[in-house]
């Protein structure tokens, strides 16, 4: 049993089902984010832990107390919203204390706990200001100064960063991160970032048309995604999916891929039970990262295949270069060296890092297991 | 060629800003004459109104005529003058303004920000009232008033008021409060504040400008209203039916410099009211819907 239980927690709206049956146990000091595409269920699973949505079947319970029904000031949880929803009336300092003033705490002490929260967030000078007087990230730090005032048992976040603009969001993203590792507080993230998915959560939960897709680390869910839509929706750019057929060559499976001129070439698999698929269509998953040059290839990686083909387009980033194929009749991007000397239009050696490939059963787009 | 555009473009906008200051002067003046000749002829004797220009300044200024329109013009069958129906009006006017625009942000608070079944059908009847003209519901109230013991009361107007009004401070606060982000009645909730704490402590601190709007209205509606006043007031006539017992007397001279002395008196409230707390009605009415 964990710190927080979410047990086959069910919500539906009249006769529409859109949580179905979710299990997470979240243990102490976790960070735990939920992300998936609007729509997916994740801020409604987040408002029924924080008490604001009704759980329509099975149970949410915190320290081992069942929460189902119990006002949410009596929970012990402090929530940071999107919008803040700092009190537009009152001062910084009001705002951070009025939880503890209406759980009935005295003056003194509540002036204690803001002191130490203001400093810790350093944000002292700005107590007594009003909220609109604020910026963006300021906001941003009362919210968080509001909920950590409170010493709750579970902190939850509702697409605290998503208000922000694309700087301030990095920056406050790793002092959140920083927060989380000082203050070993249990957390509970949503967001629609799978950046910050991957970069906060010590684990994620992937969800989508109200099912947890995966549960599991961040190195588990970007590794070993258990199904396509996970693959895709993790990792930026996107995991390539290219059809590909399974043949045996020299007694070993291999993956067969047809490149932009109808060629086909077979890449060598690390999974040894793929031989159970030969002669059968799969869909072979292969990150950016693990499709490039062959001087950029990781090193370590015991099964780098090289396969020839087109390049169609090259995108400079920066500190890499984007490079989009055609295999499999889909287009493919891969990431190499910013400084690869390549062109449009040339047929260039890709190495492919098939240590890394996932496959999946294109009927039930679940990831075949090794 | 573009100088000469930019030339006519500056020219013709004169030409149009003079046009448009002429017509609002013309229209302040229009509507402000009727006020002038109250205010001229409430300051002259009788005679210079009977014998001369309804226009003309007073040829000898007076204030005899406010005297005896507030404290010895013959009301009805007694010689009271106006004030003690103002303090009818006071007494009426303030209870009936205070609860309906209490119970309007009220009702706004729970129809926005606790919703349940049914919400919108009960918004929709409350709005429904707004629309119920004043002769229909007579008969019905004065037997309701009758049975409960409030008919010919001020607590009996103040009720008929309240009732009248909460259909139109309802709407007023429901369309300020669906504005207001649900999302910090959440925190408050979480923060452990409860239904009353929350309206109290986040919801009402911010409702300044609606409550100008709902206060102005309420107030002038009250303050002006006749019908009930006639109808309900019993002994205890509010000051718009003493204004007509005052106008309408068919005995004895017009006294017509009394009879404008106690219109300004009558309308007097409502002026200051406008002038108070006027453009804070402007900024709320727009208030709700600028707001994000």
């Amino acid at each position: 049993m964990g710190f927080l239980d979410i047990s086959s927690v069910t919500k539906s709206y009249g006769n529409i089902e859109v949580l179905h049956h979710v299990d997470i146990a979240v243990e102490e000091g976790e960070f735990l984010v939920l992300v998936g595409p609007s729509g997916c269920g994740k801020s409604t699973l987040l408002n029924m832990i924080a008490g604001l949505e009704n759980i329509t079947d099975g149970d949410i319970s915190i320290k081992g107390r069942v929460m189902n029904g119990v006002h949410p000031s009596k929970r012990n949880i402090a929530m940071v919203f999107q919008s803040y929803a700092l009190y537009p009336n009152m001062t910084v300092g009001q705002n951070m204390t009025f939880g503890l003033e209406m759980h009935g705490v005295a003056k003194p002490e509540r002036d204690k706990a803001l002191a130490s929260v203001a400093k810790l967030l350093q944000i002292e000078p700005l107590l007594d200001r009003k909220p609109g007087q604020l910026s963006g990230g300021q906001r941003q730090r009362v919210a968080m100064g509001r909920a950590l005032v409170r010493e709750p048992d579970v902190f939850l976040f509702d697409e605290p960063l998503s208000n922000l603009d694309a700087k301030l969001r990095v920056d406050m993203r790793t002092e959140i991160k920083k927060l989380h590792e000082k203050l070993k507080t249990t957390i509970v993230y949503v967001t629609h970032d799978q950046i910050e998915a991957l970069t906060l959560s010590t684990r994620i939960a992937v969800m989508n048309d109200g099912y947890v897709q995966q549960l599991g680390t961040p190195k588990e869910i970007y590794d070993t995604p258990s199904n396509l839509f996970v693959a895709t929706f993790m990792g930026s750019p996107a995991m390539n999916i290219l059809p590909a057929k399974v043949s045996m060559i020299d007694g070993l499976p291999h993956a067969e891929i047809t490149n932009s001129a109808g060629q086909k070439t077979p890449l060598k698999f690390s999974q040894a039970n793929m031989a159970d698929w030969q002669g059968k269509e799969i869909l072979l998953g292969i990150r950016p990262e693990a499709l490039t040059d062959p001087e950029g290839a990781d090193r370590k990686s015991s099964n780098i295949q090289t396969l020839q083909n087109t390049v169609d387009v090259i995108e400079p980033a920066g500190a890499d270069t984007f490079v989009t194929t055609t295999l499999g009749g889909t287009n493919v991007i891969a990431r190499m060296r910013a400084d690869t000397e390549i062109a449009s239009g040339q047929m260039f050696d890709f190495a492919v890092n098939m240590e890394k490939a996932v496959v999946f059963d294109p009927t039930s787009k679940n990831r075949i297991k090794p | 060629m573009s100088v000469a555009t930019q030339d006519t473009a500056v020219s013709s906008g004169k030409i149009t800003r003079v046009f448009i200051y002429l017509v609002l002067l013309l229209s302040a003046l229009f509507y402000l004459l009727p006020f002038f000749v109250m205010v001229v002829n409430s300051l002259k004797p009788l005679d210079e109104i009977t014998g001369g220009n309804m226009m003309a300044l007073p040829e000898t200024w007076t204030i005899k005529p406010w005297l005896k329109a507030w404290s010895t013009a013959q009301i009805g069958v007694e010689a009271t003058g106006l004030k003690p129906y103002f303090l009818n009006s006071i007494l009426m006017v303030v209870p009936a303004v205070a609860i309906s625009t209490g119970i309007g942000a009220l009702n706004g608070y729970v129809l926005t920000k606790w919703r349940f079944r049914g919400d919108t059908i009960l918004f929709g009847l409350l709005l429904f009232s707004c629309f119920i003209p004043f002769q229909i519901v007579l008969i019905p109230m004065a037997t309701i008033l009758g049975k409960i013991g409030l008919a010919g009361s001020i607590p009996g107007l103040i009720l008929v008021h309240v009732v009248y009004g909460i259909g139109f401070t309802t709407l007023y606060y429901r369309n300020y409060y669906a504005a207001f982000p649900t999302e910090l009645v959440h925190a408050a909730m979480i923060d452990g504040a409860g239904f009353f704490r929350i309206f109290w402590r986040i919801m009402l601190p911010v409702s300044g400008p609606i409550t100008v709007v709902s206060v102005i209205w309420q107030f002038t509606n009250v303050w002006n209203d006749f019908l009930f006043g006639a109808s309900f007031g019993g002994q205890t006539q509010p000051m718009t039916v003493a204004l007509n017992n005052l106008v309408q007397s068919s005995t004895g001279v017009k006294e017509y410099n009394v009879h404008f002395a106690g219109a300004i008196l009558a309308a007097f409230p409502t002026l200051l009211v406008y002038v108070v707390a006027g453009r804070y009605f402007v900024r709320g009415l727009m208030a709700g819907s600028v707001k994000g």
